[in-house]
């Protein structure tokens, strides 16, 4: 749609509007006006548009002029009670705070008599009590305070005055199981109002259609998809996006690019305001670390990021809002659409694993949609300059890749059952027909639910033994109702899905005389498991300063300040996000294609071309696999390029494998583009001699038995079935503060995994937990289609030493989790120990 | 040949011996403790029908685990063929979960019980093991030089205890792993928890420290998949929590 402007004359827009546009010099653009249109003759439509295109103020346009037409009309005297006009939904709670912010001057501006309201889980008890009895017109909100205020008593009372719903950041809510939540709430707002029209605002998606038929009840019956209008903006100046030039030597491996520091600082200095993106937090501090060893000019640098106290975070964001910072280094906490003024440059650091996940960070730059946004991808090592240039490749053709929408997953609707029984009494037939117009669940099978149902009531086991002590029963007029209230507080407590990993806050405190003091400032938070790999003595950075670990006391982690001049780095720094499948498809097809390799750096070019010399670069469709030995130790490599996680699954299921061909297999290690596993046989000559078959080693059988064998034990699929215990309700998630101490009392659910797996292995939950395995920590879906495409396209070298190719993943040995060792092998190693590998360039680059 | 022959001889893959006061013990991977001269199976902790236990307040466990924890001492026993067991208190979670046991899992424990000699040493969960269902109840057991008793006292020699369900965690290079485990100083032991859905405490807890007077001597024997790996204390870790 061509991103022309109008007067607004002749539209929807009252006058009152109009003017306030005039006088700002501004003028109402097209889009906005259309979903105005739109939105006033009740159809629900999705919003694709750019940074900068005045989404918001286009969402919520429909419902200041409605609020301000109807005036009056909505409040009569006398009336007992009003609910909210317009729900705004947003999955960050500070971007409800933010848009509070900004909603603030046009009604204050134009004098409208609209309240305007947050509500998340930071507000006051007292507010939320007095927002259920007088709610505001609009009420700025989160996914689980809908969830709760829908599971509320008068949940009818409240939302059956709705017009409008505002879902914000869309694309990026309907990927997660918080996006399945609450489109199972939306099912229930549009019982409670069935005039509701929905609004989605998103950033640029591959499948709208799957985003626009989320915005509607569904109704499959006929098979066919009801979805919401789709206004789309893709106008708008390209972004002008390079990869980094540097004379510095690249990186094998490893996530810090911080041999570019000096790059990044010079272009700091050359523009006026500079936002830095990294994966994780770890790179986050290293950055700001490194930045501030070379900021020589002392330029105003800040750091941000969810680990860090609250209270710093406001004050960053607040210098940022008003200019005063040069450059702030920042993870995703910064991803979704908080207003950061006038970013000039974005300088994304580490690669961007995805092509839409660029796009929209490099939208954060120039905020205005007319001047192209400005970014500087700076690969961390060799490997993620081809990703770099796959992903600039996708950038100036447009290209997207974000992902299908699975179906809702069991474990929410678990929860969102409960919820419904804490509202009100239900019959099994309507709640199960009111669930499917979600669209996620549209196609649920009823015997699905009424599985689900069960496992409510009593926990859905085939041993029907706790029928007496069941949490919803049928009662004698048909409906299913809660057995106790203290149900509804229990679910309010465990209400969401956000499973966070356990946190202990870190504070800062003093030695005096060889001892840790006690009291000391609240630096930020960090995640347990990251404190496990850490021995008192041991130094980290964190919140931009080297500390030094002192201990753990109670539910804190104490540390000093150390005079260490190098932190220990984080072995685990890769971040969670697996490489598109789309880029894969690109970084395969520079690798393939020698012809593009005259626009990489001359060092990567160089590396390609001893690789070809020395063994061969797999085609476009092809897997190539290198075997050699090293050391005492022989060695197998594969070249997927479908991310860690398919890859470590791929790693577990293939030693399995090779043990059975006894080729004794002793671990493996993946990265998101190759996996190496190591034996103690030869296998060069196994393959010779025909004694091991690489086609049967790869063949998509794997994904039949040996996975389920292997799924059985995984350590993956636990922490997949932890969450969903949780989710679901069926274990109860750890409250802070509240954490029983001395022997446990709750009941781990690796034990429950454990008993259930063995007693009764198709019992809903395995099956909830093994869907979101499948897609998440496994990826299996992804390692199938790609045994699938490489089925007679393996390419085999065998080599007498280390190939260029195989340095990246063989430098990882020992960095990175040995899954083949798995539990057992840390026990057995706990006294052995392991080699290291060194020289490896050398032999890899020798010709 | 009967596993108990074989013990006899010599310890049979995966498991380790040990001496307590001079006596000769097996320490098996399933987590139980074998006397041979005694023919002595000795297991703790069994928490039967925590399950349903926790299923009377809202928490819908899987109720399996009762007849999970007999099986696996069903096969113990088949293959040890021993003349006396003795469990060592908390073998029922709570006072009321005998009466729920299912016929199955009674008939499992009659079977089991057929010519040998079964004690039930009183726990804090069960203080009056229930005799209806066989064998015989006592607070605590002395066999030479060896006291049995469910919960250990500071100070004892020659105890094997239980109640404490210890565990241990060792750290490899990239994540650490945690089992449930003996540990022992020569002079008194105690047992890992036997029952399914039974967590585990941590061998750092102070609750060991004041039990093992010699930290030089304690030994840990944790628990692998199909056999047991002793580790020093030195490389156990303490949990972050709880």
């Amino acid at each position: 749609m061509d991103e022309s402007q109008t007067t607004g004359q002749g539209t929807d827009l009252p006058q009152i509007f109009q003017d306030w546009f005039a006088e700002r010099g501004w003028q109402p653009r097209a889009h906005q006006l259309d979903l105005l249109a739109r939105a006033h003759s009740g159809q629900s439509t999705l919003l694709i548009a750019p940074t900068g295109a005045g989404k918001t103020l286009a969402g919520f346009l429909p419902s200041l002029i409605d609020l301000y037409r109807e005036d009056g009309l909505r409040r009569k005297p006398g009336m007992a009670f009003f609910g909210p006009h317009t729900l705004y939904i947003s999955p960050l709670k500070a971007l409800a705070v933010d848009i509070a912010r900004n909603l603030e001057a046009p009604i204050r501006e134009m004098d409208l008599p609209v309240t305007v309201e947050t509500r998340t889980g930071d507000t006051p008890a007292h507010k939320r009590q007095r927002q259920k009895e007088r709610p505001p017109d609009i009420l700025l909100t989160t996914p689980e305070q809908i969830a709760l205020l829908l599971a509320d008593k008068n949940a009818e009372r409240f939302f059956n005055q709705v017009k409008t719903i505002i879902f914000d950041e869309l694309h990026s809510l309907v990927v997660s199981k918080r996006g399945d939540l609450l489109s199972l709430g939306l099912a229930r707002l549009f019982r409670h109002a069935p005039e509701i029209t929905t609004i989605g605002l998103s950033a640029t998606v591959a499948n709208p259609q799957d985003l626009q038929a989320w915005l509607v009840p569904q109704n499959r019956e006929h098979g066919e998809v009801s979805e919401a209008g789709l206004i789309e903006i893709t106008g708008g100046a390209k972004p002008d996006i390079s990869i980094l030039e540097t004379e510095e030597r690249l990186p094998w491996a490893g996530h810090t690019a911080l041999y570019a520091i000096d790059n990044i600082y010079r272009q700091i200095k050359e523009h006026k305001t500079t936002l830095l993106f990294v994966n994780t937090r770890f790179q986050a501090e290293l950055l700001f670390q490194e930045l501030w060893r070379v900021n020589e000019d002392g330029l105003p640098i800040a750091m941000h990021h969810g680990s860090l106290d609250v209270g710093q975070r406001r004050k960053v964001e607040a210098a940022m809002g008003t200019g005063s910072l040069r450059a702030i280094v920042a993870t995703s906490t910064l991803d979704l659409g908080i207003d950061w003024g006038d970013v000039e440059l974005v300088i994304h650091v580490g690669a961007p694993k995805g092509a839409s996940r660029l796009a929209q960070r490099i939208g954060r730059s120039n905020h205005r949609m007319d001047v192209p946004s400005k970014g500087i991808l700076v690969p961390a090592n060799r490997f993620e300059v081809l990703e770099c240039k796959a992903a600039l490749d996708a950038n100036y053709i447009g290209a997207q890749d974000t992902p299908r929408l699975h179906d809702g997953a069991l474990d929410v609707l678990c929860q969102h059952v409960l919820g419904m029984a804490c509202a009100a009494p239900f019959q099994a037939d309507d709640l199960f027909a009111e669930i499917k117009t979600a669209a996620p669940y549209a196609d649920l099978p009823r015997a699905t639910f009424d599985k689900v149902m069960e496992f409510v009531a009593t926990g859905g086991y085939a041993l029907k033994s706790y029928e007496r002590y069941a949490k919803i029963r049928k009662t004698e007029d048909g409906t299913w109702r809660l057995t106790h209230p203290r149900l509804a507080q229990q679910y309010r407590i465990n209400v969401g899905t956000i499973i966070e990993n356990p946190t202990l806050l870190v504070r800062m405190t003093s030695r005096k005389n060889g001892r840790v003091g006690r009291g000391g400032r609240v630096l930020g938070k960090v995640e347990e498991y990251f404190l496990e790999t850490l021995e008192p003595g041991d130094t980290f950075l964190f919140a931009g300063q080297i500390v030094r670990f002192e201990g753990i006391r109670e539910t804190e982690a104490l540390v000093t300040k150390s005079a260490a001049d190098t932190p220990k780095i984080p072995s685990f720094a890769g971040g969670k996000f697996p490489l598109s499948t789309y880029l894969a498809q690109g970084v395969r097809n520079i690798l393939s294609d020698p012809k593009t390799w005259n626009s990489l750096p001359d060092q990567v070019a160089e590396w390609l071309e001893i690789q070809k010399a020395r063994s061969v670069l797999p085609g476009k469709r092809e897997l190539l696999l290198e075997t050699f030995p090293r050391a005492d130790k022989h060695y197998l490599i594969a070249y997927p390029f479908e991310g860690r996680l398919a890859h470590q699954t791929l790693g577990m299921l293939l030693t399995r494998r090779l043990e059975r061909m006894k080729a004794r297999p002793l671990g493996f290690v993946a990265t998101d583009y190759a996996l190496g596993v190591w034996c103690l046989r030869d296998l060069s000559s196994m393959i010779r001699r025909g004694e091991l078959s690489l086609d049967a080693l790869f063949d998509e059988d794997m994904l039949g038995d040996d996975l389920e064998a292997w799924l059985r034990e995984s350590f993956m699929m636990k922490r997949t079935f932890r969450n969903a215990a949780l989710i679901s309700g069926l274990i109860e998630k750890r409250h802070p503060g509240k954490e029983k101490s001395g022997r446990q009392v709750t009941v781990s659910s690796d034990l429950i995994y454990d008993v259930l797996n063995e007693h009764e292995p198709d019992h809903i939950l395995l099956q909830a937990a093994w869907v979101d395995a499948s897609t998440g920590l496994l990826d299996i879906e992804r390692l199938g289609a790609m045994l699938k495409r490489v089925k007679n396209h393996l390419r085999h070298m065998s080599l007498d030493r280390i190939s260029p190719l195989a340095v990246p993943v063989m430098l990882q040995i020992g960095k990175e989790p040995v899954f083949g060792s798995a539990d057992e092998m840390i026990l057995a190693e706990v006294a052995g120990n392991v080699s290291p590998l060194d020289d490896l360039i050398e032999e890899a680059m020798r010709l | 040949m009967a596993l108990a022959e074989i013990i006899q001889d010599e310890v049979p893959l995966g498991s380790v011996r040990l001496t307590l006061m001079g006596q000769s013990f097996v320490a098996l991977p399933e987590g139980v403790l074998y006397w041979p001269d005694e023919a002595t199976l000795i297991v703790a902790d069994l928490h039967l029908e925590k399950g349903s236990s926790f299923a009377r307040k809202g928490t819908f466990l899987p109720p399996y685990d009762s007849r999970a924890t007999l099986g696996r001492l069903e096969r113990l026993i088949k293959s040890l063929q021993p003349a006396r067991i003795i469990a060592l208190g908390d073998s029922f979670h709570d006072v009321a979960a005998a009466n729920r046991l299912g016929t199955d899992e009674c008939a499992v424990i009659n079977l089991m019980q057929q010519g040998r000699d079964w004690v039930w040493v009183s726990g804090n969960h069960d203080p009056y093991p229930p005799e209806a269902l066989g064998g015989r109840a006592c607070d605590e057991l002395s066999i030479g030089p060896i006291i049995f008793r469910h919960e250990p006292m500071a100070g004892a020699k020659g105890e094997i205890a239980g109640h404490l369900h210890p565990c241990s965690k060792v750290r490899g290079r990239a994540r650490s792993v945690r089992r449930p485990c003996f540990i022992e100083d020569g002079t008194r032991a105690i047992l890992p928890a036997f029952g399914e859905l039974t967590g585990g405490l941590n061998i750092c807890n102070d609750a060991f420290s004041s039990l093992f007077e010699q930290p030089d001597a304690i030994c840990i024997h944790m628990l692998g998949d199909r056999q047991i790996y002793s580790v020093s204390p030195s490389h156990c870790r303490p949990d972050r929590r709880g």
